[in-house]
């Protein structure tokens, strides 16, 4: 057997490479229907090997033991790492799971900048230079910024905003005086000194970036994260010359954005409010419900309603995930439905600690998903609902978000729990919500509230429904 | 690297991350959470650029410095997929419940 020439093997490369963007964006349109998502995920995977494969075919690979090293290394790790979270790990911690996962994609990214840098002599043509800077300075700012996100939610440091004086200004500061030196190596090239200067620079940006932005925000920080982790990768394949890393980048910068816009407007805020708006600090005007009554129920009493209701919508909030409430839930909702009635789940888009957060939790909890709505699927539906059921949920239904226009969370998009004919809210106590506002809905004559410990109130729920 | 090269790439990015918004925004609410997982284990193909300088016959610093980037574009990979399939296995089919 003679070796291929080198003319093969680039067709050969090609052709691995082309196939595996195209089984890239089949496994991500897989994604639209939870039925086949999993089969989606598999074409994905094989992508990702007809990648690895047309890459090791690649000329420029002389020697095989430090690369199967890694891929060894790599690969033990991932899977000692991943397979008992995989199996493990609460639902709960998806979030700073990803956002560890994408350190290490990151660190990956910077480095292969950097030797990348050093190879052409520090001194690369400039619009391969261009290109070197884009990746080691977004790939070096995920780096930081994703260990900072997965710190905070971790709760491995404080996760409340941290802030100083004049911090927006430093960071955009920084921003432009990285940009500015890429400017001046694209310009004047060799100047080693100042290619690692903007790397720690990045590093610097991706800290603080993440410093004034709370717990309940960090989502939206990853997934931008994602977003500039996927580019770092199109900058490389523009180094490189490697279309496949260019496609690849640019699906996850796509899905980056696109989910971080997302979360945003479902909280009802804007995209610079997020990043540098460090939350928290609101003092808007509150109503108070002083001279307002709330009518309490007993376990009993609601079991009785829940019992006899023809249509029931529960609203899940993260209180119910926090206490590891949800196979109560389901086992209540087919309780009901034994007795005839049907329960649907409505579910807030900010409902959980990232987007469909609350539909995996409930999927975990063997909920069919052909029973979660979204809320514009299901606000209609209120007006013929006998029970709206609200668990650990409290500013998203907040009916001040429709009218009170001095309160913080006005305009906000809320479910229209108190359109339903009546409804019971299981909660702690009348502390108020996240955003630390009364809550009107409370005090509706149609309301009653189930007070008690979300997962002991929802036991005594299903042990009252089993003897009805 | 010619003009048109470059030109042939920017054509490819832009054309990549409109396909990726087309696709992305059809994926319902209900998956998103997924999507993110998914978009995160696909990051890994940083690996792709990592086996190259693993190795190639630049010097030691290289294969250090790539096999150390192999390492870590595994990670990301392999336990993005993990999670993901995990996940995914979990949303039942209508009707498949009991």
């Amino acid at each position: 057997m003679t070796e291929p020439s080198s003319a093969v093997r680039e067709v050969l490369i090609q052709i691995a490479y082309l196939a595996s963007s195209v089984l890239f964006i089949l496994g991500l349109r897989g994604l639209s229907d939870p039925a086949k998502a999993r089969n989606g995920m598999r074409q994905a995977m094989v992508a990702m090997l007809l990648a690895v494969i047309g890459t090791l075919l690649h000329h420029d690979i002389v020697r095989f033991d430090f690369l199967l090293v890694g891929l060894a290394i790599g690969s033990i790790v991932g899977v000692v790492i991943g397979l008992p979270l995989g199996i493990d790990i609460p639902m709960t911690a998806m979030p700073q799971f990803v956002a560890i996962s994408h350190m290490f994609g990151a660190v990956a990214a910077t480095l292969v900048g950097i030797d990348e840098y050093r190879a052409l002599g520090n001194a690369p043509a400039a619009p391969v230079m261009a290109a070197l800077g884009f990746e080691v300075i977004l790939g070096a700012l995920t780096v930081t910024g994703s260990f900072m996100a997965f710190a905070k939610l971790q709760e491995l440091i404080r996760g409340k905003p941290i802030t100083f004086p004049g911090q927006n200004y430093a960071n955009v500061g920084l921003f432009l005086l990285a940009i500015g030196l890429l400017i001046y190596q694209i310009i004047v090239p060799g100047q080693p000194m100042l290619f690692y200067g903007m790397v720690a620079i990045a590093t610097l940006i991706g800290v603080l970036m993440v410093l004034p932005i709370g717990g309940a925000d960090m989502p939206v920080v990853v997934s931008l994260l994602n977003a500039y982790a996927g580019l770092a990768a199109s900058a490389m394949g523009f180094a490189l010359n490697n279309n496949l890393l260019i496609v690849v980048g640019a699906l996850d910068g796509a899905s980056g954005f696109l989910l971080s816009v997302l979360m945003c407007k479902a909280m009802n805020r804007s995209f610079g409010n997020v990043l540098f708006g460090a939350f928290g600090a609101t003092t808007t005007s509150v109503k108070t419900a002083e001279g307002l009554t709330v009518r309490e129920v007993s376990a009993e009493d609601a079991a009785v309603r829940l019992a006899y209701a023809q249509n029931v919508i529960v609203i899940p909030g993260y209180g119910l995930a926090v206490a590891r409430a949800q196979h109560l839930i389901r086992e209540m909702a087919d309780l009901i439905e034994k007795k005839g009635g049907q329960v649907k789940y409505a579910i807030h888009p900010v409902a959980g600690r990232m987007p469909g957060h609350m539909n995996v939790l409930l999927a975990e909890a063997e909920v069919p998903y052909d029973r979660m709505f979204d809320m514009d699927e299901i606000n209609s539906e209120f007006d013929r609902a006998d029970v709206a059921l609200v668990i650990g949920a409290n500013d998203v239904v907040n009916p001040a978000a429709r009218t009170d226009t001095s309160s913080p969370i006005y305009g906000m998009p809320i479910l229209n729990a108190d359109h339903a004919k009546s409804i019971i809210v299981m909660k702690r106590g009348m502390g108020t919500g996240f955003a630390g506002i009364e809550n009107e809905l409370f005090y509706n004559p149609k309301t009653s509230m189930l007070f008690g410990d979300a997962k002991a109130s929802l036991a005594k729920l299903v042990a009252e429904l089993k003897t009805l | 690297m010619s003009m048109i090269t470059t030109f042939m790439q920017v054509y490819v990015f832009v054309l990549a991350g409109f396909v990726g918004y087309q696709v992305i925004s059809r994926v319902p609410a209900l998956l998103h959470t997924p999507l993110m997982s998914a978009a995160n284990a696909i990051t890994g193909i940083s690996l792709v650029g990592s086996l190259v300088a693993a190795g190639s016959g630049r010097g030691l610093a290289s294969n250090i410095l790539g096999s150390i980037a192999v390492a870590c574009a595994t990670i990301n990979v392999v336990g993005g997929f993990l999670i993901t399939d995990r996940m995914l296995k979990m949303f039942q089919r209508p009707g498949a419940k009991k």
